[in-house]
């Protein structure tokens, strides 16, 4: 199993930190270099740096992407200007989550750069591969040839212009990117070349930051002289406990292939009224006119026992839901977690309760979001 | 490096058993908590709660995860220290000295099938 795994380009640095290194999406990534809560503090008062080269980035172009994109995405990508950046989700046809995904708007016609998780890589490009039958599109899965470091906090900024030199990405608003041309040193044919980067103003943490795209070796230097500069490596650990905190969705949790975009309480990126067409939408319509017979919502415990994924939610000693993220939340100190129940026990005050081990610990419903984000512009 | 304390039983599942008469005082080892990294949480039992040795009794629990105890010895709990409840981050600044639960044991004799403070550290070691 371990020899499967793969490696990200900063494979090497992460070991020589001392990184908790754990399998990932298929990857074998960091975890950890100190410990958690550190790195998930350096990220909401200051800046960190996360390796999230095993992300995968797929390229969609050709005469008919417009169309093929809107048709196998769930936001609605009609009138998107070059530089902007929506979230949605590709769905299967009975609604339920292919993956959730980032759409960039490339700089020319009919462009398109998407931004997948790590685990569904493969699963994606295959599923892209079977739907453009009759579009006139080309698509590429270039991931294996970029890397990517996610820069959060907010001090990102500061890092990104003074350390970095990316004076440009000051002036970017939230979800939009704009395009840097660098060097690397092509391996294959040893010389110097020029390469794209990428760098968006997203990001996974709640806090402002930014999304660098690049080739391997620019991912590497970038490394080096962010960690001169001061900036904390962190690791999955902490992105998970700063998504989770914003609300954010993980995939395999808040969604899956059993999950729809309603149900997770995520009904905005799926433009169901907006679009008249996409995978999918046939079945968020049913489901919706059916109404809902679960949701995901927010559970705050009273006690400080931990809820996790998995855990059983209970009204009355029968079980109602299941737990799919939670935590003792670092940047609020309370026990909350991210749960998908029943429709009846979904309102905002609705006593429940969730069993932890031998005990069931009283909780109530709350929102899916724990902190106040902190997103600029 | 983790350390043991001479004169303790050890579990493989890296509890610790100091023997008071007839009571057991139970806690984590140091590998355990250091395992574990900083502690937020401990699930500690009810006093009263009667007990088969090897049974769940509990668990510690960092920010990533859970780790479940298991009682050594078989009995009835008869304090727990409800000092953890507050501060479960005593477990990562000693754990020998901060003790989880006392249990009356009822058949002492389970003591011979744990482990000395050698033969804990020989098995952490392979870990």
């Amino acid at each position: 199993m371990e020899e499967n795994l793969l490696k990200t380009c900063l494979y090497d640095k992460h070991v020589a930190l001392g990184a908790l290194m754990s399998p990932f999406g298929g990857f074998i990534m960091p975890i950890q270099y100190t410990n958690i809560t550190d790195e998930h503090n350096a990220v909401r008062q200051r800046a960190g740096m996360f390796d999230v080269s095993h992300m995968g980035e797929i390229f969609v172009s050709g005469p008919d992407a417009d169309k093929f994109v809107n048709h196998i995405f769930s936001n609605d990508i009609r009138g998107m200007e070059d530089g902007k950046i929506l979230y949605g989700m590709m769905l299967y046809p009975n609604g339920t989550t292919v993956d959730d995904l980032l759409v960039y708007k490339e700089f020319e016609p009919n462009s398109y750069l998407l931004v997948v998780n790590a685990s569904n890589i493969a699963k994606d490009y295959e599923w892209l591969c079977a739907q453009k039958e009759g579009y006139d599109v080309t698509v590429v899965n270039e991931s294996d040839n970029w890397g990517q470091i996610a820069l959060q906090g907010p001090e990102a900024e500061k890092y990104a212009v003074e350390t970095l030199g990316l004076a440009k990405a000051a002036e970017l608003g939230f979800y939009t990117y704009c395009n840097f041309t660098t060097c690397h040193f092509d391996q294959a044919e040893r010389v110097e070349k020029s390469c794209r980067m990428i760098v968006s103003r997203t990001g996974y943490t709640g806090e402002d930051g930014f999304e660098i795209y690049a080739p391997h070796s620019v991912i590497n230097e970038m490394w080096d002289t962010l960690l001169a500069a001061g900036v904390a490596p962190c690791g999955l650990g902490c992105r998970d406990t700063l998504r989770f905190e914003a609300g954010l969705p993980l995939y395999g949790h808040e969604l899956s292939d059993e999950i729809t975009p309603l149900e997770a309480g995520l009904g905005m990126f799926a433009k169901v009224k907006d679009k008249e067409e996409f995978i999918g939408r046939d079945a968020l319509v049913e489901q919706k006119q059916a109404g809902l017979t679960r949701k995901s919502v927010g559970i705050e415990l009273q006690d400080k026992a931990i809820p996790r994924a998995g855990y059983p939610v209970e009204v009355d000693g029968v079980q109602v839901g299941v737990v799919t993220t939670g935590y003792r939340s670092i940047s609020t100190d309370r026990s909350v977690c991210v749960a998908l129940v029943d429709k009846a026990y979904t309102e905002l005050g609705t006593n429940v309760e969730i069993r932890i081990r031998k005990k069931v610990f009283p909780g109530i419903v709350t929102k899916r979001r724990f902190y106040e984000t902190n997103y600029k512009k | 490096m983790a350390k043991t304390v001479e004169g303790l039983y050890y579990s493989e599942s890296h509890e610790w058993v100091k023997v008071e008469g007839n009571v057991a005082v139970i806690g984590i080892t140091d590998f355990a908590q250091h395992a574990m990294g900083d502690l937020s949480y401990v699930d500690m039992p009810e006093v009263d709660d009667e007990l088969e040795a090897g049974e769940e009794f509990g668990a510690v629990e960092s920010v990533k995860a859970a780790s479940d105890l298991f009682t050594p010895v078989t009995g009835k709990v008869v304090e727990i220290n409800e000092a953890l409840e507050d501060a479960p981050e005593l477990l990562n600044e000693d754990a020998f000295a901060n003790w989880i639960m006392k249990v009356e044991m009822s058949d002492p004799s389970e003591l011979e099938g744990l482990m000395d403070a050698a033969a804990y550290e020989a098995m952490c070691a392979n870990e």
